[in-house]
């Protein structure tokens, strides 16, 4: 019996060590090239090594231990790996707009790791994306922060497990459309959207407030009492309240945003980001006070009503208020330029190389609770880097080849066309996708019936 | 010239949206006519080269000379060292005014109810004060194609220059009737017809095409030979592309349908430009042979197939190019046709090259459109549509300082840089009071 539990233990303890094998970590020496740190400034014709998965050195003429694989990168450059904030790849469902609150969900239940929209973003040079719940829910999903190693088919392989937790929430048109318009329930104006998460953070306290007065009577002795009913839904508010979640909250409008604040300041809670934020601008003060910034698109706007008053200058005008700011894609297509996406702040706003950089690096790590992990080239983070032909922020930089934990999973010159890692046996002739970015903007994906009314915003793909 | 001087004070600052704070209040700044002197710039004129050291002369809505030496009497002097001087760039195919909110039906104006309308003028629509026209054309694109869209013939497509108060004063005398080319793929992950389906449709417009055609066919010869017709206003205007009058412009997108539309357009005898044509490389060499211009774009696209290499869409315009084909490009956006020169950079990374790149949004786009004598590049005699920019315009890190259309001097100002200019220091800032 003793030999069986013994084996068994073996088997384990093999399986465990399996599945931990699967997160590959890899040792490379990239040298000579133009290293753009993002925290420590640029590095001329400078050397990084890698030695399984962590950067460890950085200099002039390093050499490559043995058994280290060196690559030659004069005249190119080296930026860390790039990390969207907001983004939907990799994810099979989107929505749960169940109900108003729906706090429970969890993504990593159904994280891809198939979805070729991983390779397309590795091939612009992300590597660690925000798998976000869509915005049809004023407290949607849980998120999960997903590493780009491209070819597991483990969803855990790919979840970037280190990660804090993260939550979705969604002011504004989208949730007042699907509950209030769609359902008839609260709901329906900005006033409601602010009254139903009160309401929700208030139910919360009670619970908790139960849990503890019961926690405190069990420890009597012959109590008799029973447990309250365990509620995931109002147990991960509570965690919220606890701190333990950082909040990413989609938005648009200024008078919603200053909303949350005012709710966020009442309840104490400290980790919010603002996901969005297309008038973010207009409250930039209030969002570099109390909130962990904004995240943004680059140059979107008036493809709907909330997002008509907006400005290019957003990003720039949030980071020279103080706010932490990240330029995000939430969208298959535009996940594969966010290199480009920064630059545009130096159109609009005249940000610097670093502060530009920074805003799809180290800003969106900082947003998502990583910044000690990745987000920049340093001794000792995670070797999530990208090889780029032309300066990054050039318009005409093409990435040549991107590691994630010095894995490399994505190379210009080497890798196969059809990176398609499963093909359905059912599928006799390839399906044809045009328009497909109509497609990639997935925030409102599932709850399509809401959008019927809404041909032009839904048949342009974007929320 | 207390008043010009004063005015053109205020224009400077305006153009100057990351200083500008004295402005005269309640001001607005409006485009303005006159004559210009560019001084000693770097010109990239696109069809006689780069020209360094270069003035260039506007007046009268043209460019009147393009040299070293060029008087500077009566005109306003702008000092543009250190500056390049490029001509507007076009986007060959838009809804640029023809849209506000694209979530707000009411304010959509580019697809009407109906198949065949090819008598719906997108010029009618274009709102000359779109928001979205002050933010495109401080980008450099001064002029663009707006196209109409939904059904088989959902429209007329016109030519517009980015300043004017009315559709007429902003036609670019460019029109032409769209087709949407009868679709043998899926249309997205929403389109959810069966294989089987999508064929019969797809058969079943390819029928209602050429029904329409021979219609339009007979309604000439009757016309032609003097028969009393009652009317028919969708069959006049396609009547005008048989004769030749107008070009059609065929959107036609997967390889086969191109294929198909090839084959169509054969013995025809018509002007037909491809717009779309996302999978164009795949049958380049088809287009090529068949000497059909084409708008390509977005190029910041997805692959049209999973099995297809990730950079399809960017590399596209290059592989048609390098098959011969005359390409110009588009963004087929409405408020963001200010990317187009970052589509255009990204084209000419992914293969078509900075030249080439920059000729698919000036002097191709004016070839294709029948306009180059006006259009697309700068040379003297043209309309003086060109803009001056710290650097390669295609570049994000390029500032763009100067833009003319039509000989007027636009203000560099628009809401997304007045918001800037009030919102970048709010005051009050964080006190509540």
């Amino acid at each position: 019996m003793k030999k069986h539990i013994y084996l068994l233990a073996a088997f384990l303890g093999l399986g465990v060590g399996m599945s931990q094998a699967q997160v590959q970590k890899g040792s490379v020496l990239i040298k000579n090239a133009t290293v753009l740190t993002v925290t420590k400034g640029n590095l001329e014709s400078s050397d990084v090594l890698v030695q399984n998965g962590i950067i460890t050195q950085i200099g002039k003429n390093l050499t490559a231990p043995a058994g280290v694989n060196a690559i030659d990168a004069t005249g190119k450059y080296v930026m860390p790996g790039i990390i969207d904030a907001h983004s939907h790849v990799g994810l099979d469902v989107v929505n749960e707009a169940s109900a108003p609150i729906t706090s429970e969900i969890r993504m990593k239940d159904v994280v891809n790791p198939q979805d070729l929209g991983i390779y397309r973003a590795l091939a612009g040079g992300v590597t660690v994306s925000h798998a976000m719940h869509g915005s049809a829910n004023l407290v949607g999903g849980q998120n999960a922060t997903l590493k780009h190693r491209w070819g597991s088919e483990d969803p855990a392989d790919i979840i970037m497990q280190e990660a804090p937790r993260t939550i979705k929430f969604a002011l504004g048109e989208n949730p007042t459309r699907v509950h209030g318009r769609g359902n008839g329930i609260q709901p329906r104006s900005r006033m409601g959207v602010e009254a139903v998460i009160r309401n929700g953070f208030n139910e919360a306290i009670q619970y908790k407030k139960g849990w503890e007065k019961y926690n405190l009577a069990k420890a009597q002795k012959g109590n008799t009492v029973t447990p309250p009913a365990y509620s995931e839904r109002l147990q991960t508010l509570a965690d919220i309240l606890d701190g333990k979640i950082i909040i990413h909250c989609h938005s648009y409008r200024a008078d919603e945003i200053y909303m949350l604040i005012n709710v966020i300041k009442d309840f104490n809670i400290k980790k919010v980001v603002f996901q969005h934020t297309n008038e973010g601008f207009k409250v930039a003060p209030e969002i570099a006070e109390y909130t962990m910034g904004a995240s943004v698109f680059a140059d979107w706007w008036a493809y709907k009503m909330e997002v008509y008053y907006s400005t290019a200058y957003n990003a720039a005008i949030l980071q020279k208020n103080g706010a932490i700011t990240s330029i995000n894609s939430d969208s298959a297509e535009l996940i594969r330029h966010l290199y480009h996406e920064a630059g545009k702040t130096q159109r609009y706003g005249g940000l610097t190389d670093e502060e530009a950089l920074a805003m799809i690096t180290l800003n969106p790590a900082k947003q998502l609770g990583i910044e000690d992990k990745v987000g920049s080239i340093e001794v000792g983070k995670q070797a999530d880097l990208v090889i780029f032909e032309g300066h990054p922020l050039s318009s005409y930089a093409v990435p040549q080849m991107t590691f994630v934990d010095g894995v490399k999973y994505f190379d210009r010159k080497a890798d196969k066309e059809d990176q398609r890692q499963f093909v359905a046996a059912t599928e006799m002739v390839e399906p044809i996708f045009l328009r497909a970015n109509e497609e990639a903007h997935r925030c409102m994906q599932d709850v399509d019936k809401y959008f019927e009314a809404f041909q032009g915003a839904f048949m342009n793909g974007k929320q | 010239m207390k008043r010009i001087l004063k005015s053109f004070c205020a224009a400077l600052l305006a153009l100057l949206p990351v200083v500008a704070v004295a402005q005269i209040d309640g001001e607005f700044v409006k485009p303005r006519n006159g004559k210009f002197l560019l001084k000693n710039a770097t010109v990239v004129t696109v069809t006689k080269g780069t020209l360094k050291n270069t003035s260039v002369l506007l007046e009268n809505g043209k460019i009147s000379q393009v040299g070293t030496t060029l008087s500077s009497e009566g005109a306003e002097v702008i000092d543009c060292t250190g500056m390049f001087i490029y001509p507007g760039i076009i986007d060959g195919g838009t809804r640029l005014g023809l849209v506000e909110v694209s979530s707000v039906p009411e304010t959509v104006d580019y697809a009407d109810v109906g198949n065949v309308t090819p008598n719906m003028q997108a010029l009618t629509t274009v709102n000359p004060n779109s928001e979205a026209i002050g933010v495109t054309r401080v980008s450099g694109v001064t002029t663009v194609l707006t196209v109409p869209s939904g059904g088989l013939f959902p429209g007329t497509a016109a030519l517009i220059n980015l300043n004017g108060y009315t559709p007429d004063q902003m036609y670019g005398g460019f029109k032409a009737v769209a087709m949407t080319f009868p679709s043998s793929g899926r249309r997205g992950r929403f389109d959810r017809r069966s294989d089987e389906d999508i064929k019969k449709d797809g058969e079943k417009a390819m029928k209602e095409a050429n029904d329409i055609w021979e219609n339009a066919k007979s309604y000439l010869e009757l016309k032609k030979s003097g028969a009393e017709l009652t009317y028919y206003p969708e069959m006049e205007q396609l009547s005008k592309v048989i004769t030749g009058e107008l070009s059609l412009l065929i959107e036609v997108n997967s390889a086969s349908d191109i294929l198909n539309a090839i084959k169509w357009v054969e013995g025809k005898n018509i002007k037909v430009i491809f717009t779309g044509v996302a999978e164009g490389w795949r049958v380049a060499e088809q287009i090529a042979k068949a000497k059909i211009p084409v708008v390509t774009g977005p190029i910041q696209d997805l692959p049209t197939r999973g099995s297809d290499r990730y950079d399809t869409p960017y590399a596209n315009a290059g592989i048609l190019a390098k098959a011969g084909v005359k390409v110009a490009l588009r963004t087929d956006e409405e408020e963001n046709v200010r990317n187009l020169p970052f589509h255009a950079a990204f084209a000419a990374a992914y293969g078509l090259g900075k030249e080439e790149a920059l000729k698919a949004v000036t002097i191709n786009p004016a070839e294709i459109f029948g306009v180059a004598d006006q259009y697309g590049s700068v040379e003297a005699g043209k309309r003086a549509n060109l803009i001056v920019s710290t650097g390669d315009p295609f570049e994000t890190r390029s500032q763009i300082h100067h833009v003319f259309i039509d000989g007027y001097r636009i203000p560099m100002s628009n809401r997304h840089i007045r918001l800037y200019q009030e919102f970048l220091e709010r005051s009050p800032g964080l006190k509540t009071n």
